[in-house]
């Protein structure tokens, strides 16, 4: 099961009856799949504060709620979070994070924890889809018992990674009778005080929950083991896993572990906590999917090492911390991103190292953590070389590097100075693109083509700054693109406002790009904006929007009209054009960016993934008539090549949307009824070609 | 002449799908995660969405055994590398070790750089493959896949050719198709496996 599915799972056998969302890699696929079961109403919400207000709301009515973004959701979420932690719960209320090191499909790699030490609430980090499953369920039962929204934290590789998980039935969780209670959930100041007071005893509280949780434990991995070894009957939650294997297992809940006579093996001398003797193997803590890294290094390089586990990542267990930290030479913690665990070690009096050795960017691996591990690499002065940080996309150093997505708005040429063996760094990357067919190529096409400056914002069309469109100026974060463009009219002046536009999807605009708009109309902007309607939200994988007509589960509802909206905003010049019809698209953004109001143009085309796609006639370049102008090109579609100077239409590829038909003055593109003649493509090298 | 690869029963098999955004690498992993977990094998699959969809190279881990911790597979590491595109075929070879097998798809996408004429596609990039492993596998796994019934069967044909180097028999194979593939293209599917694995005894 996947990391988000199981979570979902774990909402559903928790009997959580509310959850909501706005889509964001990687977290997409955890409202998805809860929106299967048809016990739990499910809801795309506009944005992500919108979320968590609504499961809030059904917090307070009495039911189990959850709520799941991605990590710069949070930031959007983060003002209800924070007073939500003044005001508790009456049923279990969790919010599912998930953080992206390595920035596979995000614009920053922000580290969540540190929203749960700031908002005081605690947070949970599992590093599997078991623990997705088991850990979501506990954290009802911490969000209930401590009165307070816990955070669940995920990382790429937990929230997309499968593994295996066993379920149980849904236990039904009944309405909690709903009774008004203005000193907890009226958070005006005289109030507010009063809870804040109780926030910090909860802190305390859970400070101590945190010295005793099975969620932190500590096990063994022996010196030159494959596995653990085996010793005590681990007594974590969920502790049996498919495959017999498993109980080579050994993690021992370190507060039980106290209680057993320290008989049997190393694991017991592990547990007796400070006693400074005998060396102590190399300690490591470490949590999530760091801890699998751990596992799998201590593993492959046969080191023994003690690991203390911690799936409570705030509060952190300081007393636990500094006796699994004495008499050991060295102590490790390991992981990804900021300092966390590490930083509040140190302060606890532990003595530890952790970024000494590991970057603070990107992703770890078990190879780093193994470097780490080998005492010849102690010293290693350039730890960030060990990390997989500096191979976005997952790709090998060695690598040409992929160009980073442009939705992280930083398509730096990268990587070349790295040294890379003969053979592979020829190789031509394959960085992402617009689909054929996509109605947002022409927009940028015509942008580019008008030399216009571009604010760009989230969505598959960020991918609009790559060449050979290249036809972006900036992207921040969702709904960004009007207040930026708005900012550079009043800071450099309405001619060049005259040569600015911003872009934003239709999913973008209803998230957050509302606001930004009435502000240019409220300030007297100029600014132009273009909303790119594709009716859907298209880069997490095709969600509902407020702006579709449908809701999570397909079902038919209300629709907000754009048009209307801008009008009320009172933005007096609104157009709506297709944006295939490129000399109508050209003539409104010419004369749009010439008027000095505030302008909308929504270019409404739907993306040509939806099931509601038509494609038209099938065409094919026609060598005769081609004069190789290579305007076809300008479009940047992957159907259209340059084979050493002859323009090819890739059939297998094309979606036969037809805007290449447009781009030729020479009348080349022909439409052709049989489109395979065209197609020179896969049917190259080899064969059939083993000896 | 790649020999069975016979594994310890403790040591995970790592093997790396590698391909281009769309072509059915997904399923092919789970595919695989379905036949080990049936076998009671720890199975970790790490699948790469987002941005990566849109016609970006893209690479799945499938890594099983008695015990799998990390779900990811680092260069070196990978048992065998099943690649549905030629030119991401060669991409990740540093990933493959010593004495892994290869199994390659011999069609050709270009990426946008070539598209463009920034760049060209490689020549010889199956040479390539072959000088790293021996018997590495590269066949037109698209025409195979038509052939059989259905174009995007390419995947099936794929796991046939691979089938021969982990530790699953035909039968279990099977099983794993008609428990993970979509019904409607069962047939075509079990088809385009066949064709694979019958290649990969030839």
């Amino acid at each position: 099961m996947l990391g988000n599915e199981a979570v979902a799972r774990a909402a559903y056998e928790a009997g959580v009856t509310v959850a909501t969302a706005y889509p964001g890699t990687p977290s997409t696929e955890i409202t998805e799949c809860a929106a299967k079961y048809g016990e739990i109403y499910c809801e795309w919400a506009p944005n992500e504060k919108v979320a968590l207000e609504v499961a809030i709301g059904a917090s307070i009515a009495g039911a189990r709620a959850m709520c799941a973004m991605k990590h710069v959701g949070l930031n959007v979420a983060a003002d209800p979070l924070f007073t939500a932690s003044y005001t508790g719960v009456c049923a279990g209320l969790v919010v599912v994070v998930a953080d992206d090191p390595g920035q596979h499909s995000s614009q920053n790699e922000q580290d969540s924890r540190y929203y749960g030490l700031s908002a005081k609430v605690p947070v949970l980090e599992p590093s599997d889809s078991r623990e997705c499953l088991g850990f979501v369920k506990s954290a009802f039962e911490i969000s209930e018992a401590y009165d307070t929204p816990v955070i669940v934290r995920l990382t790429t590789r937990v929230a997309h990674s499968r593994s295996l998980v066993e379920v149980s039935d849904r236990r039904p969780f009944p309405l909690k009778p709903y009774a008004k209670n203005m000193a907890k959930y009226v958070m005006m100041p005289a109030m507010a005080k009063r809870r804040h007071i109780e926030v910090e005893k909860r802190m305390r509280r859970l400070e101590a929950y945190a010295e005793t949780t099975e969620l932190n434990s500590v096990e063994s991995r022996a010196a030159g083991s494959q596995t653990g070894e085996s010793c005590v009957a681990g007594s974590c939650a969920a502790e049996s896993r498919a495959g017999e294997s498993r109980a080579a297992e050994n993690r021992v809940a370190g507060s039980r572990a106290e209680e057993r006579p320290a008989a049997e093996n190393q694991t017991g001398e592990s547990q007796a906590g400070g006693s400074v003797g005998a060396a102590r193997p190399i300690g490591v803590i470490t949590s999530g999917m760091s801890w699998q890294y751990v596992r799998e290094a201590a593993a492959s390089s046969g080191i023994g090492v003690e690991i203390l586990k911690l799936g409570l990542v705030h509060p952190l267990p300081a007393e636990k911390i500094r006796s699994f930290a004495a008499g050991r030479e060295r102590v490790l913690v390991v992981e990804e991103l900021a300092p966390f665990i590490e930083d509040f070690a140190k302060k606890s009096g532990a003595q530890a190292v952790g970024k000494e050795l590991f970057p603070a960017v990107g992703e770890l691996s078990a190879r780093a953590v193994a470097e780490a591990l080998a005492p010849a690499k102690r010293a290693s002065p350039q730890p960030a070389q060990s990390g997989r940080s500096q191979s976005p996309n997952g790709q090998d150093a060695q690598l040409p590097a992929e160009p980073q997505p442009a939705q992280s708005g930083r398509a730096e040429p990268q990587a070349a100075e790295r040294p890379q063996p003969l053979e592979q760094a020829a190789l031509p990357s394959r960085p992402p693109v617009l689909c054929p067919g996509c109605p947002h190529r022409s927009v940028f096409y015509v942008l580019r083509k008008l030399k216009l400056n571009v604010c760009g914002d989230i969505g598959c069309y960020t991918l609009g700054a790559m060449p050979p469109l290249d036809a972006m100026d900036t992207c921040i974060c969702m709904g960004a693109s009007i207040g930026v463009a708005h900012g550079m009219d009043k800071a450099r002046g309405p001619e060049f406002a005259g040569r600015t536009v911003a872009v934003i999807g239709d999913s973008t605009f209803l998230h957050s790009g509302v606001t930004g708009l009435m502000d240019v109309v409220y300030n007297k902007g100029n600014s132009t904006v273009l909303i790119l309607d594709n009716s859907i939200t298209g880069m997490t994988g095709h969600q509902q929007n407020p702006g579709t007509g449908y809701t999570i589960r397909s079902e038919e509802t209300s629709r907000v009209d754009l048009e209307k909206l801008c009008e009320a905003l009172g933005v007096r010049r609104i157009r709506t054009v297709d944006p295939f019809d490129v000399k109508g698209l050209e003539a409104a953004v010419r004369a749009e960016t010439a008027q000095a109001e505030p302008s909308v143009i929504i270019a409404r085309r739907p993306c040509a993934l939806l099931k509601t796609y038509r494609p038209q006639e099938a065409v094919f370049i026609d060598a005769g008539k081609c004069a190789r102008c290579k305007r076809c090109m300008a479009i940047s579609c992957a159907a259209i090549s340059d084979r050493d100077g002859r323009m090819e239409i890739n059939a297998a590829l094309c979606a036969r949307c037809g805007l290449c038909l447009k781009m030729c003055a020479f009348g080349a593109i022909r439409p052709c009824a049989e489109a395979a003649g065209a197609d020179a493509e896969g049917k190259s090298e080899g064969g059939r070609s083993r000896e | 002449m790649p020999a069975t690869a016979a594994m310890p029963a403790a040591a995970a098999i790592s093997i790396l799908i590698v391909g281009v955004g769309g072509q059915g690498t997904l399923l092919a992993s789970r595919l695989i995660g379905r036949a080990a977990t049936e076998r009671g094998f720890d199975v970790k699959v790490s699948e790469v969405h987002g941005m990566s969809q849109r016609g970006g190279s893209v690479v799945t881990y499938v890594k099983y055994g008695g015990e799998v911790s990390s779900p990811l597979i680092e260069p070196g590491e990978a048992d065998i590398l099943i690649a549905f595109e030629l030119l991401e075929a060669a991409r990740w070879i540093p990933y493959l070790r010593p004495g892994g097998q290869i199994v390659a798809n011999s069609q050709k996408i270009d990426p946008m750089p070539v598209i463009t004429g920034a760049a060209r596609y490689p020549d010889g990039l199956a040479e390539v493959l072959r000088e790293k492993c021996e018997g590495a596998l590269v066949v037109d796994a698209l025409t195979i896949a038509t052939e059989c019934g259905n174009a995007r069967s390419v995947n099936m044909v794929l796991l046939g050719l691979a089938a021969r180097f982990t530790a699953f028999g035909e039968d279990e194979w099977m099983g794993a198709i008609r428990a993970v593939a979509p019904p409607k293209a069962l047939e075509a599917n079990i088809r385009a496996f066949g064709r694979g694995y019958a290649l990969s005894m030839a």
